[in-house]
């Protein structure tokens, strides 16, 4: 009740002290979430530390050993081929959800009833944990059981083997990685659809433009702050994809699919070499930071000119 | 096909259809012949699509019914059985630990939502109605644990886990599980909070609330959809999560989404039971899911995109 007495004549202190509150509310109301960022970062931090250290399970004891990490892991070709791999995961499967997100939203933003059938299930393989989706995909693609064979076959394809060859491990981790996630960006690009402006595809329909310069012209350049916000999601999670990669092919055959991700993961888990692993995790860390700055900046100029201002 | 469609099959945008009827010329037939053409071939594209996208489902669905000697060939014909179910679950056949893999995502999802919202509600509310200073900053953190690859906390908090005695524990998990609620749970509601109007406070205020008052009786409710949406999403996320319960348990605290991987291991896999163990683990997200298909779009790109 006191701090509502404002409005009216206060006494002498009254004020100054609700003020002071008022000032200090959002900091109370944020302490709770501050500490617990406070607690994430400290293992980071440590984690942090720990590559300046020769941190392993058979050295317990870890001295510290300066940017010898760093310099190891940058010499040898194994990162390289890593970061590669990384990249054109990335890349590859950023670009084909995309294209196909956009794509299915067009579709649907038609409202047909086929479309509307559709837009209920949409969601269905975005739902499914990645790391399910990708032991389903493994066996939906194995030779024996799956159903890829015979389709591939029926298609006239030959000597079918799965994700056993280095090229095809890497489709198929794209494939997959697709299928979970093209409905976030349609659904995304389906939202941005829905909310565009109608007055200026009836002018462009009036002045006879047609299909292809309307989305090149009209839809395209208005819709993206929405693909934009989707690739931006997308190419970060794709960056440190784990499950797929792992649930599908789990890095192989031989270096084929080993991203930075789980080029890590073997190296701190299963070899437990901690600080070499964290290494190859810190500068992961760095490229998805740097990567993701430059995009959100990207998008708030793009929003902000949006907005007008 | 032909003229019954014409209305729907103009392309691009469904709005210009409305427009008046042109007089009868050739060249609109030609448009609207090319129109339903395109429609046509939309709807393969869509149908295409759609196979794509559900034929694991159907796949894993069909081999979860596959008794023993089925579960070897592609064949679609076949009688289709519960046993594999019945096994998972470790019925008959004296427990499994299935069940307890189950109610381990349970518990650790649950936890993980309630700790969130009870943190996340405050701060989301704060950084939606206070400009104050570190407000941003402490957003962009949350944001950031998002983006960040998990494995630059999981393997320090591995030894901290270690030590402390949190390794394989529920409790533990829940803590660590904040790395992907907590953001979903702050970015959202804020744009919840965001799109009520301070006024509406004002005017608690000035009918004698307190601000707590005004926040519990005035703003809770109206937001209370949201907070549901997050909820159920929070919880989808955490539930499929696998990096976590896979470095930070081995036992007690073991979730769904590692023990399915753990089926395949063994030196003879039995498929359709691993289908069957997924077929489960992929049931309640997607239900929840459709709960909450309006705020799916707000959701998923962290209130980003309104929809």
């Amino acid at each position: 009740m006191s701090s509502a007495t404002a409005q009216a004549p206060p006494l002498a202190n009254a004020p100054r002290v609700s003020r002071r509150r008022k000032a200090l509310r959002p900091y109370l109301l944020s302490v709770p979430a501050v500490l617990l960022c406070a607690g994430i970062l400290y293992p980071f931090f440590l984690g942090v530390s720990y590559t300046f250290f020769d941190f392993s399970a058979t050295n317990p004891q870890p001295n510290v050993v300066g940017f010898a990490n760093f310099k190891e892991i940058l010499a040898s070709s194994e990162f390289w081929a890593s970061a590669r791999v990384t990249l054109l995961f990335a890349l590859a499967a950023t670009g084909l959800e995309t294209v196909l997100g956009v794509g299915v939203a067009l579709l649907l933003n038609r409202s047909t009833l086929i479309g509307k059938l559709f837009e209920k299930v949409l969601i269905v393989p975005l739902m499914v944990a990645p790391i399910l989706a990708a032991i389903m995909w493994k066996l939906l693609l194995l030779p024996e059981i799956g159903w890829v064979r015979p389709i591939v076959e029926f298609f006239g394809v030959q000597g079918y083997n799965g994700t056993d060859s280095p090229v095809a491990a890497m489709v198929w981790a794209v494939v997959v990685d697709a299928w979970i996630f093209t409905p976030f960006v349609a659904i995304i690009a389906l939202a941005g659809l829905r909310s565009l402006p109608k007055s200026p595809f009836e002018a462009a329909a009036v002045d006879g433009g047609g299909w292809w310069l309307t989305f090149r012209k009209l839809t395209l350049p208005m819709l993206w702050p929405y693909v934009l916000v989707a690739v931006i999601f997308r190419l970060m999670d794709n960056l440190k994809m784990f499950d797929v990669i792992f649930g599908l092919t789990s890095g192989g055959p031989g270096t084929a699919t080993t991203t930075l991700q789980i080029s890590a993961y073997l190296e701190a888990i299963s070899y437990a070499r901690y600080s070499s692993g964290l290494t190859y995790m810190f500068l992961l860390w760095a490229l998805v930071f740097v990567i993701s700055m430059i995009l959100v900046k990207y998008l708030r100029r793009l929003q902000n000119r949006a907005a007008g201002v | 096909m032909g003229t019954t469609t014409e209305p729907m099959a103009e392309p691009a945008a469904p709005a210009p259809a409305k427009q008046p009827p042109e007089p009868p010329s050739t060249a609109s037939q030609r448009r609207a012949q090319r129109g339903s053409a395109a429609g046509l071939f939309a709807n393969l594209a869509l149908v295409l699509y759609f196979a794509f996208s559900l034929l694991p489902v159907l796949f894993i669905v069909a081999l979860s019914l596959k008794n023993n000697a089925q579960q070897t060939t592609t064949y679609l014909w076949f009688t289709p059985t519960l046993e594999n179910y019945q096994t998972v679950l470790g019925l008959g056949e004296g427990g499994s630990s299935y069940v307890r893999f189950f109610l381990a995502s349970l518990a650790t999802s649950t936890g993980a939502v309630l700790v969130s919202l009870l943190i996340g509600i405050p701060a989301a509310y704060a950084a939606a109605r206070y400009k104050f200073r570190g407000s941003e900053d402490l957003m962009f953190t949350l944001l950031s644990f998002r983006f960040a690859p998990e494995l630059v906390v999981i393997i320090p908090l591995g030894v901290i886990y270690q030590q402390i005695g949190l390794y394989d524990t529920i409790f533990g998990m829940i803590w660590v599980l904040q790395l992907v609620t907590m953001p979903l749970v702050v970015w959202i509601l804020r744009s919840f909070f965001q799109d009520l109007p301070a006024e509406l406070e004002e005017a608690a205020l000035l009918d004698g609330y307190t601000r707590r008052q005004a926040f519990l009786k005035i703003v809770l409710p109206l937001v209370r959809p949201g907070i549901a949406a997050v909820c159920l999403l929070a919880f989808i996320f955490a539930w499929n999560n696998f990096i976590f319960p896979f470095t930070l348990t081995s036992g007690d605290a073991q979730t769904v989404t590692v023990s399915s991987l753990a089926f395949l291991g063994g030196n003879q896999v039995r498929f359709n039971l691993v289908a069957a163990g997924a077929v489960m683990a992929v049931l309640p997200p997607l239900v929840l899911a459709l709960c909450i298909q309006r705020y799916l779009v707000r959701g998923l790109s962290f209130g980003a995109v309104k929809g």
